[in-house]
């Protein structure tokens, strides 16, 4: 059966490759060219989001699980990349390896406990560890608690290249960005993320087919966790700061609505969902408080009226894959 | 005086008190999402913004209708729950043919909304709720000292759930509702408006939060956030008991109460983490849940 299905989707897989290679090579055109025109350090906040929101889009988008607490991931590993740039003097590309192994051993941990119950209970059980390890961020020392660590040190890329200019920078998390985003699509591509997909269709069925779905399911999780901490590791690195922000619920809802606005199951969703919810945070400032109101009026209407998302929206319109 | 393990009595009957308080509203909070759960099938996100809300119903009805806290007890989950059948009819019902993940997601961009619109009113910080004059004082009791209002909250809230449990378990009512729950097509054709009972279910279930909502107001200061927390705590609880049974739900909520209470005396440290500890255990011994039925 699983053949068979393979040597039907083979022509399709062709076309829908040749769709995702034009919008990726576009994506990295408007990435070269864009901090011409947009201040680097707002471009530089929505990348960091966007990988944040494709690592987690891997889990829903093609195993179907929905994690509420991403933000376990994405804030301790900024946590431990800015405690290793800055008490232990690590370079930043060993700082964001840090944050991207604090990912992986977080994801394996938290992990291996989710995936022993289905559905909505997988969604209250990251949400509880998630919540679980926000308070011990809040009273471990080495958080420094309400004041997060402060004036982290970008430093020396290999120890020749100094990060402290913002376009550097943006070059850097640009290549991590594109680089993880490359692996992703690949996973997705993947043998094993054909296997992904059946998991999301019908768990039992793939189970019936002799596949370890519960392997499977931890595998994406980790890996999932992982880019969220390289995501969170650059993050770090970039605004020399790790907070109690980046690991409470709320952080693990903005990321949810990211993927949900942009459209969960696509490839480029998050990406542009990110940058919309960014750009919302940033040029909306004046309307502080009412930000949170504005941000649970989208969850409504995406969820009531616009469930496939700005670029699930524009995939069906083009009848493409992206 | 005496001591037990080297804490006075005392502290650790009040604690053991303030743990059976927290359990109160523990097992009310997860008796309504399973409730709600078994009818809808979906996770009401909300319910924390709810509890908020019927802690809020209780200070406008003191504040400008001058109505006792008596009355806020009756008002307030009729209020709130109205309201929620309002968005059980306006939004919910649509999505009950969808994955069990976009339920959630509505409901947690509604407590977003409720939320923000509360704390853009009232600020962040609480406002405080009198205790009902009857309710003052307490009872010495030797080794401790009891509260009044703190033994009505425990008391009250055990009659609320016995009386949930009893309904579904063992009244007619119930029984249509536990069909419905499992074969909701097969109920419709025996002439029972199955849409109007999920309505008054999501209905209920609101209530009683705004039910615990009210009973916390005087205890813990009424602010925006104060269910934002606890919801997650709830979910934690719910996890730990499995949605499969009633009576799992209240066990569990009171249990955990009292053990979050004992180590917020012997081990204060672990006091806000212990119940997720809890549940990563019983995830490991007992994947299914301790009241939960299948996997």
């Amino acid at each position: 059966m699983a053949v068979a299905s393979d040597t039907i989707a083979a022509p399709e897989h062709s076309a829908e490759g040749r769709s995702e290679t034009i919008a990726f090579l576009i994506m990295t055109a408007v990435l070269i060219v864009a901090p011409f025109f947009i201040y680097p350090l707002f471009l530089m906040q929505a990348l960091c989001f966007a990988l944040f929101a494709c690592a987690f889009n891997l889990l829903i988008g093609y195993v179907g699980l929905l994690s509420f607490g991403h933000a376990l991931y994405f804030g301790w590993a900024s946590y431990l990349a800015a405690h290793a740039a800055k008490v232990w003097g690590f370079p930043p590309e060993l700082a964001i390896l840090t944050g991207a192994a604090t990912g992986a051993v977080l994801g394996l941990v938290a992990g291996s406990l989710a995936i022993r119950r289905q559905g909505i209970y997988f969604a209250m059980i990251t949400l509880a560890l998630a919540q679980m390890m926000f308070f011990f961020a809040l009273q471990a020392k080495f958080t420094g608690g309400e004041d997060g660590i402060q004036g982290v040190p970008r430093g020396k890329l290999f120890g020749l290249i100094d990060l402290a200019s913002n376009n550097t920078m943006y070059a850097l998390v640009v290549v991590i960005f594109l680089a993880c985003f490359l692996l992703i699509l690949r996973i997705i591509n993947s043998p094993f993320g054909e296997v992904l997909k059946a998991i999301r269709e019908n768990e039992p069925r793939a189970i019936s087919l002799g596949y370890k779905t519960d392997r499977y399911k931890l595998v994406a999780f980790v890996l999932s966790a992982t880019l969220a901490g390289v995501a969170g590791g650059t993050k770090a690195i970039v605004f020399q700061i790790a907070s109690l922000t980046d690991v409470h619920w709320t952080m693990s809802g903005e990321v949810v609505l990211m993927t949900l606005v942009g459209g969960l199951g696509t490839v480029f969703g998050p990406v542009a969902g990110a940058f919309v919810i960014i750009a919302m945070q940033n040029y909306l400032n004046a309307l502080e408080s009412w930000v949170t109101v504005i941000q649970g009026v989208i969850f409504v209407v995406c969820v009531l009226l616009f469930r496939r998302g700005i670029v699930g929206e524009i995939a069906h319109l083009l009848r493409i894959k992206l | 005086m005496f001591e037990i393990f080297g804490i006075p009595s005392n502290a650790l009957f009040s604690q053991l008190l303030i743990g059976l308080i927290n359990g109160s509203f523990y097992a009310l909070l997860s008796l309504g999402l399973a409730v709600i759960f078994g009818m809808l099938n979906i996770i009401n996100f909300t319910h924390g913004a709810q509890y908020m809300m019927g802690a809020f119903m209780a200070f406008f009805l003191l504040q400008y209708a001058g109505l006792s806290y008596w009355w806020a007890l009756i008002v307030a989950p009729v209020v709130v729950g109205l309201f929620g059948m309002i968005i059980e009819r306006t939004m919910l019902q649509w999505l009950y043919k969808l994955d069990h993940l976009y339920g959630l997601l509505l409901t947690f961009g509604l407590a977003l909304i409720i939320e923000g619109v509360f704390r853009n009113y009232f600020g962040s910080s609480g406002l405080p709720y009198a205790m009902p004059d009857s309710l003052r004082g307490g009872q010495n009791l030797g080794f401790m000292f009891l509260p009044n209002y703190r033994a009505w909250v425990v008391v009250a809230s055990l009659v609320v759930c016995l009386g949930t449990w009893f309904v579904i378990e063992r009244t007619r009512l119930g029984a249509y509702l536990r069909a419905a729950t499992e074969n909701p097509t097969l109920v419709r054709a025996f002439g029972i408006n199955v849409p109007r009972m999920i309505t008054l279910t999501y209905g209920f279930g609101v209530g009683l939060a705004a039910l615990a909502g009210v009973m916390a107001a005087p205890i813990y200061n009424v602010s925006p956030q104060m269910g934002s927390d606890l919801i997650i705590v709830v979910f934690a609880v719910v996890v730990i008991g499995g949605m499969g049974s009633i009576m799992g739900a209240i066990v569990t909520g009171f249990g955990l109460g009292v053990i979050e209470g004992l180590t917020k005396v012997f081990f204060p440290e672990a006091s806000n983490t212990v119940i997720f500890v809890i549940m990563a255990i019983v995830l490991l011994i007992r994947p299914a849940g301790l009241f939960g039925r299948t996997a």
